[in-house]
């Protein structure tokens, strides 16, 4: 086996191939041709990350480490562990396809556009495996420009509302977080994420930290106050930028929470999770309710993403094992059913020129794959038992009611809303009645639709049916997180109790007897 | 012996380009006289020496004058600075044609001017170098063909800049009066405090406003963006920069006056918190670029000040970093803004639209400085706010860094307004944008190359600046 530096690779292979693409004089069909081809490579370049990967191992892997500014102790410095590997596989695998699903759905600037997605995949790469706070906020940001110009370029009319309140929104968030950063280098003395980690902060502290973070990750997710400009952009977003946003972006929030916000303030992370958990149910319920009511399948599916994105933070929150875990697995398999989804809709786009459910009923007659492989899809989404969403969503439910009665019962009515949302829209879109019942003579898949669909749709029955191997690469690390979470804690959280009242006595004494 | 000539090189090696076009402005007959073509060449010549004598260190005329490591970072920064604006402006577009090398004449003696000014150690020979830098700049300032306006906005200035530099010198006298003595090594040991010597620290205040003024910080900030509207956009370029970067040098040589702790630093921590939230404010709502980049330049002129408040050698560093990098995220913000009219009016953001179409590499090189402007990574401005956040959170003024981080989140929109217009609006004119002296691309696209690695290895720089800051405050 060849032995690489592999997340530097994954990092800088799609920034060395943006560069070249902008220099190489290429023609628009070899621009495809060419990204496509990176795209694979990419992949390729990510083999050991699946065939070196200890499984068991609980701790960080592939680290990599070297100084960067030494006055400041920035190290630009690399790892994996059990929570990021699967959304760094995640962020590459979603490359190729994103570039085939954009095949003729892109007709302006195409070079822009390809040099944009590889952008994306370096950034979304480097938020995952940055093990330095700097440059974990550099990825962070970075992802801001590429992510801008998918949709304001590209998107749909009104683009440019949308691109600059994802814009605006975003940054607003994240410029706490820089704060925080630099709070945290002072009272830890480092950046280096493994070693804050390890760190005890006191408790005022750490309300800070963890509601500057807070916000900035819960804009990501996004929780359901700050959810607003993720139907605006989701919807006005081209497919390759939707699959992006909805795949890999929204996962960097809960991404946040798991890596920073829970290890680094663990005391107020128990403070404020009644809050969390609070936000979370009414994100899984709102954002049902409000995909309920969408006419426009695109907004449908970006309510179901606040939905379900609801569900992960609630797993966060509850502290124990089996949240943890099921947070994760939701993260992964939303990744795949809802880029999946919104890669279908690209694709029917393209043939009605529509978003409305009113211009897709009764398309089961004609198009028997694209109907075939949507529903499995959308009866993914809700959770059915066998393909994978069942086994994330079923884990935070068990999470929840080992936790409290009371959180999983509030949870519940969310996941029968899902059904209700995604069996409405398949029923119309398979077997509604059109207003004219006319064959539109829209094709059916062809084989390069097929080609990035296939992958994903397998990956829904595989893990829906054999989810143990994917719960051995994240439980582990899961499993030592939340372990680590309460023995600290509960150390922290007696200490103060038992000696604040003896330190008042004493002080008392000795006073009294001056 | 109390002068070396080779401590001086950068100086004299400028004195001697504003001298040759002090010859030629009043050798050459004005309707012929081509372009100085020989320029761009000298000043590279100027930024070498500069460079040769980054290590030289020395004390001349009696300790007035200091070569050490600060004041050879600033003049290689100037010296490079001045390149730049020679390389943009050869021809001196939009300056009457028989008035060419009066205005770079004058130019060159403004930079040299603010060369003597990094080097000043007593506060006479400081007043007096930033006297030469002004006066060439009050000149300047109006020199713009075809334009009524440019004569309002030197008559601003002028006011502005006397009354301040007025202030400045009376302060002089009080500091005088109540320390007997002007050497800043001598003065940086005594009590500042207003209780303990309240004459001296009015005198500072004083005598620091001739500084903010040049600095453009609140609350002397009025005139930054009607002059950068009235005059010639060239001259704008220079005159947001340059000045900018010798003020710069002057705080940091006066901070070791200026602890943390005392009454006058807060009250430069609360200029630079208004200077900031008002300057992102108010360029919010612009719509000439000239006045939004002025604006920007108040908001930018905060952030400098928060080294100073940090008073230790990382956040001296991390200020003189920041001056060189605004330094060059600026000029290259002003290239691309002095080439969108040919006409030579004032550019607004229209005039941006379809600019990555019409000029791709124009369009780029503002791409990377805008977002070095809004301090997004991995711009060498994230590195330099970072710096700065970093070295203050720790000396009481965790509330400077919160309100410079919610500043950054209002000075995105405007930021992304240029982006925005140059990369997503389409326009109606598709013919093809050009710098049509290739001396200007070579500038432009070195600079925003150099704000992208100084991003990503900031190291060196910010070594060299950390160890100047060092020197002043062991």
């Amino acid at each position: 086996m060849m032995h690489y530096p592999v997340l530097s690779v994954l990092i800088f292979f799609p920034l060395a191939a943006a560069f070249l693409l902008m220099v190489l004089p290429l023609t628009e069909d070899a621009v495809r041709r060419y990204t496509f081809a990176v795209g694979i490579a990419e992949c390729l370049l990510a083999l050991p990350l699946l065939t070196g990967f200890q499984l068991g191992e609980a701790g960080f892997q592939f680290a990599e480490k070297a100084v960067w500014v030494p006055q400041w102790d920035l190290a630009y410095s690399l790892a994996v562990d059990g929570i990021s590997l699967l959304m760094v596989i995640l962020s590459v695998a979603l490359l190729p396809l994103c570039v085939l699903c954009s095949w003729t759905y892109v007709g302006k600037r195409l070079k822009e556009f390809h040099i944009c997605l590889l952008l994306m995949t370096t950034a979304c790469v480097g938020v995952f495996t940055a093990m330095d706070l700097v440059l974990f906020y550099i990825f962070w940001e970075a992802m801001l420009i590429p992510m801008y110009l998918l949709i304001a370029v590209w998107g749909g009319p009104e683009r440019r509302y949308a691109s600059i309140k994802f814009f605006l929104y975003t940054l607003a968030g994240s410029t706490l977080l820089l704060a925080a950063v630099v709070g945290l280098f002072h009272q830890g003395g480092t950046f280096s994420i493994p070693q804050l980690m390890q760190t005890d902060f006191p408790m005022g502290f750490q309300t800070w930290v963890f509601l500057f973070m807070a916000l900035a990750f819960a804009i990501k997710v996004p929780m359901f106050p700050f959810h607003t400009w993720l139907p605006a952009a989701h919807v006005q977003a081209p497919s390759a930028g939707s699959v992006l946003l909805a795949s890999v972006l929204l996962k960097m929030g809960t991404y946040g929470f798991l890596r920073f916000c829970l290890p680094m303030c663990p005391d107020a992370s128990l403070y404020f999770a009644p809050m969390m958990i609070a936000l979370s149910l009414a994100s899984i319920i709102y954002g049902g309710l409000v995909a309920l009511g969408q006419t426009d399948i695109k907004k449908l599916i970006a309510y179901s993403s606040v939905a379900h994105m609801g569900f992960v933070t609630l797993g966060i929150f509850l502290f124990n094992a089996r949240g943890a875990e099921g947070a994760v697995m939701v993260m992964l398999n939303h990744g795949i059913v809802t880029g999946a989804l919104f890669m279908m809709i690209g694709a029917i786009y393209e043939r009605s020129h529509s978003r409305e459910l009113s211009d897709h009923l009764g398309m089961g007659k004609y198009l028997p794959a694209y109907m075939g492989l949507f529903g499995l899809f959308a009866v993914s989404s809700f959770g059915f038992p066998g393909l994978n969403s069942f086994v994330g969503e079923a884990l935070v439910l068990i999470g929840a009611f080992e936790a409290k009665v009371s959180i999983g019962m509030l949870a519940i009515p969310g996941a029968m809303l899902a059904a209700a949302y995604m069996l409405r829209l398949g029923i119309k879109m398979a077997w509604g009645r059109p207003a004219s019942p006319r064959d539109k003579g829209w094709s059916d898949l062809n084989t390069r639709e097929w080609a990035y669909l296939l992958p994903l749709a397998v990956l829904v029955v595989y893990i829906g049916l054999a989810p143990g191997l994917t719960l051995s690469v994240i439980s582990p690390s899961t499993g030592k997180m939340i372990d680590d979470f309460h023995a600290r804690t509960t150390v922290v959280a007696e200490t103060p109790e038992h000696e604040a009242p003896a330190t008042v006595a004493a002080n008392t004494l000795s006073g009294a007897e001056q | 012996m109390n002068f070396d000539i080779m401590l001086v090189l950068p100086e004299l090696a400028l004195l001697l380009v504003a001298a040759a076009l002090f010859v030629r402005s009043i050798a050459a007959p004005a309707s012929t006289s081509p372009r100085a073509g020989w320029l761009p060449t000298a000043s590279i010549a100027v930024l070498a020496v500069s460079l040769f004598s980054l290590g030289a260190r020395g004390e001349m005329f009696h300790g007035t004058y200091v070569v050490d490591g600060l004041s050879q970072l600033f003049k290689a920064a100037i010296a490079a600075g001045f390149l730049i604006t020679s390389l943009f402006t050869p021809e001196a577009r939009g300056v009457d044609e028989d008035k060419r090398d009066d205005y770079l004449m004058f130019l060159a003696f403004s930079a040299w001017g603010l060369m003597l000014l990094s080097s000043a150690a007593e506060l006479m020979t400081l007043y007096v170098a930033m006297e030469i830098s002004s006066y060439s700049l009050y000149a300047v300032i109006p020199l713009r063909a075809g334009n009524r306006n440019a004569a309002e906005s030197g008559i601003k200035y002028i006011m502005f800049g006397a009354m301040a530099t007025a202030l400045a010198l009376f302060g002089y006298s009080y500091i005088l009066a109540a320390h007997g003595t002007a050497y800043i090594s001598q003065l940086a040991g005594l009590d500042w405090s207003f209780a303990g010597n309240p004459t001296a620290m009015i005198g500072l205040i004083l005598f620091l406003c001739g500084v903010l003024f040049k600095l453009a910080l609140f609350p002397f900030h009025f005139w930054a963006p009607d002059v950068y509207e009235g005059t010639g956009n060239e001259t704008a370029a220079f005159a947001a920069t340059l000045p900018k970067l010798g003020a710069a040098a002057v705080l940091v040589r006066l901070a070791a006056l200026l602890k943390p702790d005392m009454e006058i630093t807060f009250l430069l921590a609360l200029f630079a918190a208004v200077s900031m939230t008002l300057g992102n404010l108010s360029a919010l709502v612009q719509k000439d670029l000239k006045r939004m980049l002025g604006y920007s330049g108040i908001a930018h002129a905060g952030y400098l000040v928060i080294g100073l408040a940090a008073g230790t050698a990382e956040g001296l560093g991390a200020m003189s970093f920041y001056a060189v990098v605004y330094l060059l995220m600026n000029m290259a913000c002003f290239w691309v803004v002095c080439h969108l009219r040919c006409d030579g009016r004032n550019p607004v953001y229209a005039d941006l639209d379809g600019l990555s179409r019409r000029a791709p590499a124009m369009a780029l090189v503002l791409a990377v400085s805008a977002f070095a402007l809004v301090g997004l990574p991995p711009t060498a401005g994230f590195m330099g706010k970072l710096f700065l956040l970093t070295s203050a959170w720790n000396h009481g003024y965790a509330w400077l860094v919160i309100v410079a981080v919610v500043n950054t989140a209002l000075a995105i929109y405007y930021y992304l307004g240029l982006f925005r217009h140059a990369y997503t609006a389409e326009s109606a004119d598709s013919t093809p944008l050009r710098d049509r002296s290739w001396m200007g691309v070579v500038a432009g696209t070195a600079m925003a190359a150099a704000i992208l690695v100084l991003g990503a290895l900031p190291g060196g720089l910010y070594s060299m600046a950390v160890e100047a800051g060092t020197g002043l405050l062991p």
